[in-house]
C-alpha cells in the first residue's frame, strides 16, 4: 500500500506488524487511547536494600526467558559496557529471542552481533543501529524485524503498549542502594537520563546498574527509587572518555563555515528570529558554528533565546553561562561542557516524552523556532533520509530528527550538496525517514532551497541575499557534478522499517544485496 | 593582441594542488577571482608527470563558473616547465603563471612555447595570458623589464618565501623585510601599465595579522593578494569593498568627466575636489570593484 | 598504447583513486573496490573502459581503489597509470588519446 510519501508498504509486512502506512504528521490529532500499565512486583521486604551482586542473578531474580524484550538507554553512547555486560549474561544462560528496545545501538554493541547470528536477539527496537550492528541487519541476520523510530516515537511506543519492555536497564552514572539513579557524578558522567525515563515508568521489572554506589537518598533522584526494583554494583558501566569528550574544536573546514553563515543569514532574516524565539542544533560542525555564529548575531542585534533544546554542546551551553537564553532544556549531553551545565538552576533535565512524544498532550518539540538538522539524503520532495547509508546499509539513527522536523516552524536541513561523490540532494532518497512536510528549508554549499510549501519564507528572503535555488536546480547541480547515481541494489527480504512518530510506517529498508556490474559491457 | 581579461578583476589568487581531486572540484563556491592550479612547489618531484593529468581533465571537465583559471608551471631550470605550457594550455586555462622570473628573456621563452601551444591545440592566438611570479632580488631590480617583455602579461606576483630566503632574510610577519620589493614592483607593474599582486600569507591561524598585510598591501596600490586558504578571501574582499560615499563619488566623476570633455573643459570640481581626467580609471575601477563585492547598488548612479 | 611494465597512479585520499596497471593477459581485465560502488560501480567500469578503449588498450590488468572520485579524476589516474607504464612523459597527446 502507498503511503503519504509515495512509499509502497508491502501487504505482508502490514499484516505482520499490524501497523498502518504513514497517512501525514497530523493524522491521528485527537485519537483516545489508554496508556499500557506495567504488571510491576511490590517491594516490601527489602530491607531497605535493593542491590544484587551480579547481573546474572538479576535476570533470574527478574525471571528472564525466551522472548522477552529488555530495554536499554544511550546517554553513554560509544562508551556504553551495559548492553554487551547484560546480553552476554543472557547469551550465557542460553536464553533466546530476545528483543532489545533502546533508544539507540552504536559502534559500541559490535560485540552482540554473534547474539543476532545465533538467535539469542532476534528483534530490535531502536532509533538506529550503526556500526556492525547495522550491517548483520542489513544483510539479513536478524530473525525478526528492526523497527527503527524517533526518540519521541519510542516513547509513544513504550506508553501505548505498543512495546511492552520486560526489563529496563539502566546504565546509572551514580546510585543509591534503593534505586535512586542520577545522571550525575560517578565516573561515567552523563548529565542526564532523559531516554531511560519511560522505561522506568512503563517496564515490568527495572534494574539499575551502577559503579558509583552513593549513600541513601541519591536526590534529587532523576529516577526514582518507587520505580526500581534492583540494584546492580559492576566495576564499569562506561568508558568516560567515550562518554562525554572535550568540547569539539570548533571547525575550520570552510565548507562548513560557509554553509553555517548561510544558515545564520537564514535565521535572522525570519520572523521568528526575535527576543524569545528557541533554537535547536545537532553536533555536527556546521551546527556547531551555526550557534556560534547565531550567537554572534543576537548580540548584535541585541536578540535573547528564551529556550535552547538538545542533545547539547558547549556552545549552546555558552549561550546559558552568557545570559544569552533564560534555559536550557536538555535531553543528552554530548561533551563535558554540557555535563557540568546540567548544575546550573536554568539547565533543566527533560525526559525524552516531554521532548518529543507526539501522542503527549505537549511537547517541547511543538514550541520550537529553529531546528537546524543534517540528513545523509534530501529528495526532490524535501524527504530525508538520515538512517541508511549510500550503499544501502543501516548506518544511522533517527534521533530527534522527525520529531523536532515535525514541530518547529523553520526546520533547517544543512547539507554539503556531495559527500565525496554521493550526491546528498537526490531525486528520490533511498529510505524515507522524515517526510518532506516537516522540512522547511535545506541549506547547501551550493545553494538553499525553500519548500515550496512554506510561501512565507520565501516571501521573507525576498530581498536577502543568498543563494536560493530550487530543490531540483540544487539536484541538477549535484548530479552535474557526481553524475546521475543508480539505485542501490536490495533483495526482496525487508529487514527492518522505518516507523514513523505516530507508529505508522514510513518505509521499508531491505536487505542489501552484494553489487553486481549491469549485464550490458560497456 | 587584444585580450579584455588582462584587465580583470583579481583580488584574491587562491593557489590549490593541481592534483588534490578534493581540493580543484568546486573552489568556486568560496568565489576567489582566479584560481591558481599548481604543478610547481605542491606538486611533489615524482608525481609531476600524473599531476599533469589531473589538471588537464580538472581544466576541460570542471565548471569553474568564470572564475580566472591560472596554472602555475613548474620553473623555466625544471624539465618540467614546457609540458607544463602543452598540458595547460590544451586543457584551456586562462593564463600560466611563471615561477622565478628573472629577466624579460625568461618571459619570452615561456611566451614562445605558449604560442606554439596555442597554434597546436587550436586555439586563438593571445587567448592565454602570462604573469610572472618575482622570487629573487634580481627578479626585483628587473621588474620593469619583465613587466614589458610580452603582451599577453597580465601582471606580475611578489613570492615572498623564496624572495627573503635570497635577500638572506625571512618572513617576521611585520612587513619589514617585504617593504622594498613590495615597493619596487608595485611602482614597476604601474609604470607598464599592468597588475600587481602581493605574496601569500602563510600563518592561517592568524586572522588578525593577514587583516593587517591586506590592508597594507591594498594602500600601497597592491590589485590583489595571493590566497592558500578560502578563508582569507572574504577579508580580501572586504578591504578591497569600496563604501557608498566611494561609489557615489566615483559616478560623479565618470558622469562629470564624460559631460566636460564634450564640451573641451579639463579641470573642474566634484564635492570641492580637483578633478581632471587622470581620475577616469579610477573611477571605473571603484564601480568594478563594487559591483563585483556586490554591495553595488543602482541607484548610486545618480 | 602498451603496457610496458606495472605502474600506479592517485592516492587513496577521499575524492581520489588509485590505479594500478600492470601488463595483462590477453584482454582487459578489471578489479573496481568503490565506496560508492552501489550508486556509481556502472559508471566506472564504464569510464575506465571508455579511457582504456581511446588509448587503444587491449592488454591490462588494471585495479582501482576508488574512495568517491569523479570521473575527471578516473580517467586522469588511469591515464597516468597507463603513460607511466609506458615510459612517456614529455609531447603526450593531450586531446588527442587524452581526452
Amino acid at each position: 500500500m502507498l503511503n503519504a510519501v509515495g512509499r509502497e508498504i508491502p501487504e505482508e509486512i502490514l499484516r505482520m506488524t499490524g501497523k498502518e502506512v504513514f497517512q501525514g504528521n497530523g493524522h491521528y490529532d485527537g485519537i483516545v487511547y489508554r496508556k499500557h500499565g506495567p504488571k510491576t512486583t511490590c517491594v516490601i521486604n527489602s530491607g531497605g536494600s535493593k542491590l544484587k551482586k551480579t547481573i546474572q542473578e538479576v535476570l533470574v531474580e527478574c525471571g528472564i526467558r525466551d522472548g522477552m524484550t529488555v530495554s536499554f538507554h544511550h546517554h553513554f553512547r560509544d562508551g556504553d559496557y551495559i548492553v554487551n555486560m547484560v546480553m552476554e549474561e543472557i547469551h550465557a544462560m542460553g536464553i533466546k529471542n530476545i528483543t532489545i528496545c533502546a533508544s539507540s545501538l552504536g559502534k559500541a554493541h559490535d560485540p552482540i552481533v554473534p547474539y543476532i547470528e545465533d538467535g539469542t536477539i532476534t528483534g530490535i527496537y531502536s532509533s538506529g543501529v550503526r556500526g556492525k550492528i547495522g550491517e548483520a541487519v542489513s544483510g539479513g541476520k536478524l530473525k525478526g524485524l528492526a523497527v527503527m523510530c524517533s526518540h519521541g516515537g519510542r516513547v509513544r511506543a513504550i506508553e501505548t503498549g505498543e512495546v511492552q519492555i520486560d526489563i529496563a536497564f539502566i546504565g546509572a552514572p551514580t546510585c543509591d542502594e534503593y534505586g535512586n539513579c542520577r545522571g550525575i557524578g560517578g565516573r561515567s558522567n552523563c548529565g542526564v537520563l532523559s531516554y531511560a525515563m519511560a522505561d522506568a515508568g512503563y517496564a515490568d521489572r527495572v534494574v539499575a546498574i551502577t559503579d558509583c554506589l552513593v549513600p541513601f537518598p541519591n536526590f534529587p533522584a532523576h529516577i526514582s527509587m518507587t520505580q526500581v526494583d534492583y540494584v546492580v554494583e559492576v566495576e564499569a558501566i562506561g568508558d568516560p572518555a567515550k562518554i562525554a569528550t572535550g568540547a569539539a574544536k570548533p571547525t575550520t573546514d570552510q565548507r562548513k563555515l560557509l554553509m553555517a553563515e548561510y544558515c545564520t543569514k537564514f535565521v535572522v532574516n525570519t520572523p521568528y528570529f526575535k527576543d524569545g524565539f528557541s533554537y535547536q542544533t545537532g553536533v555536527g560542525g556546521a551546527s556547531i558554528a551555526s550557534t556560534v555564529f547565531l550567537a554572534r548575531e543576537m548580540k548584535k542585534r541585541n536578540i535573547r533565546m528564551r529556550f535552547g533544546v538538545g542533545g547539547l554542546t558547549k556552545p549552546m551551553c555558552d549561550l546559558l553561562i552568557n545570559g544569552q537564553t533564560d534555559c536550557l532544556l536538555d535531553t543528552q549531553d554530548f561533551d563535558l561542557a554540557a555535563v557540568e551545565s546540567v548544575k546550573d538552576l536554568h539547565h533543566f533535565r527533560i525526559s525524552a516524552g516531554e521532548y518529543a512524544n507526539p501522542f503527549n498532550k505537549g511537547a517541547v518539540v511543538n514550541k520550537l523556532d529553529f531546528v537546524i538538522l543534517a540528513a545523509l539524503e534530501v529528495d526532490v520532495h524535501f524527504n530525508c533520509n538520515v538512517v541508511v547509508g549510500s550503499d544501502g546499509v543501516i548506518a544511522g539513527a533517527q534521533g530527534g530528527h522527525p520529531d523536532t522536523a515535525a514541530g518547529a516552524k523553520c526546520a533547517i536541513v544543512v547539507t554539503p550538496l556531495s559527500q565525496g561523490r554521493i550526491p546528498a540532494v537526490c531525486t528520490e532518497v533511498t529510505t524515507v525517514t522524515t517526510p518532506g512536510e516537516s522540512i522547511d528549508v535545506v541549506i547547501t554549499d551550493y545553494g538553499i532551497a525553500i519548500n515550496p510549501a512554506r510561501p512565507d519564507l520565501i516571501q521573507a528572503m525576498k530581498n536577502v541575499d543568498l543563494p536560493f535555488r530550487s530543490i531540483e536546480e540544487l539536484r541538477d547541480i549535484a548530479y552535474a557534478i557526481t553524475g546521475r547515481p543508480e539505485k542501490v541494489q536490495f533483495m526482496d527480504r525487508v529487514v527492518g522499517i522505518i516507523e514513523s512518530r505516530d507508529g505508522t510506517i514510513m518505509d521499508v529498508v531491505r536487505q542489501v544485496k552484494p553489487f553486481m556490474f549491469s549485464e550490458e559491457r560497456v | 593582441m587584444i585580450n579584455d581579461n588582462r584587465k580583470r578583476l583579481r583580488r584574491t589568487m587562491m593557489f590549490l594542488n593541481a592534483q588534490k581531486p578534493a581540493l580543484i572540484k568546486d573552489p568556486y563556491i568560496y568565489k576567489p577571482d582566479s584560481i591558481i592550479l599548481d604543478l610547481e612547489d605542491a606538486v611533489a618531484e615524482n608525481q609531476k608527470d600524473v599531476a599533469r593529468f589531473s589538471l588537464y581533465h580538472a581544466l576541460r571537465s570542471i565548471d569553474y563558473c568564470g572564475i580566472e583559471r591560472v596554472v602555475r608551471i613548474n620553473a623555466l631550470g625544471t624539465p618540467y616547465w614546457r609540458e607544463d605550457i602543452r598540458c595547460a594550455v590544451a586543457g584551456g586555462c586562462d593564463a600560466v603563471r611563471i615561477p622565478k622570473a628573472e629577466s624579460a628573456e625568461d618571459i619570452r621563452r615561456a611566451e614562445a612555447v605558449v604560442d606554439s601551444a596555442e597554434k597546436e591545440f587550436g586555439r586563438p592566438e593571445g587567448s592565454v595570458l602570462i604573469m610572472a611570479a618575482i622570487e629573487s632580488a634580481r627578479g626585483v631590480m628587473k621588474a620593469l623589464e619583465i613587466c614589458e617583455a610580452s603582451a599577453r602579461l597580465f601582471g606580475i606576483a611578489l613570492s615572498g618565501g623564496d624572495y627573503t630566503k635570497d635577500l638572506q632574510t625571512h618572513i617576521t610577519g611585520t612587513g619589514i623585510e617585504l617593504m622594498g620589493a613590495r615597493q619596487n614592483l608595485v611602482i614597476a607593474a604601474r609604470a607598464a601599465g599592468v597588475q600587481c599582486f602581493d605574496t601569500v600569507y602563510t600563518d592561517l591561524d592568524d586572522m588578525e595579522g593577514f587583516r593587517r598585510d591586506v590592508e597594507t598591501i591594498h594602500l600601497m596600490g597592491f590589485d590583489g593578494k595571493s590566497v592558500i586558504n578560502p578563508r582569507q578571501i572574504d577579508i580580501v574582499h572586504e578591504i578591497y569593498t569600496p563604501s557608498k560615499e566611494d561609489v557615489e563619488f566615483a559616478w560623479k566623476v565618470i558622469r562629470e568627466i564624460d559631460a566636460k570633455r564634450q564640451s573641451g573643459i579639463g579641470v573642474f570640481t566634484v564635492d570641492g575636489k580637483m578633478i581632471d581626467i587622470a581620475f577616469y580609471d579610477g573611477a571605473k575601477r571603484t564601480i568594478a570593484l563594487a559591483k563585483a563585492s556586490g554591495m553595488y547598488r543602482e541607484e548610486w548612479e545618480c | 598504447m602498451k603496457v610496458l611494465r606495472s605502474a600506479t597512479a592517485g592516492t587513496l585520499e577521499s575524492s581520489d583513486c588509485q590505479v594500478t596497471v600492470e601488463p595483462g593477459e590477453g584482454g582487459i581485465e578489471l578489479a573496481l573496490e568503490s565506496v560508492v560502488i552501489s550508486q556509481f560501480g556502472n559508471q566506472i567500469r564504464r569510464v575506465v573502459y571508455e579511457t582504456l578503449e581511446r588509448m587503444g588498450i587491449v592488454d591490462i590488468k588494471i585495479s582501482i581503489v576508488d574512495k568517491g572520485a569523479l570521473d575527471c579524476t578516473i580517467r586522469a589516474r588511469v591515464e597516468g597509470a597507463v603513460f607511466r607504464a609506458n615510459g612517456k612523459t614529455e609531447d603526450l597527446p593531450w586531446g588527442g588519446l587524452i581526452r
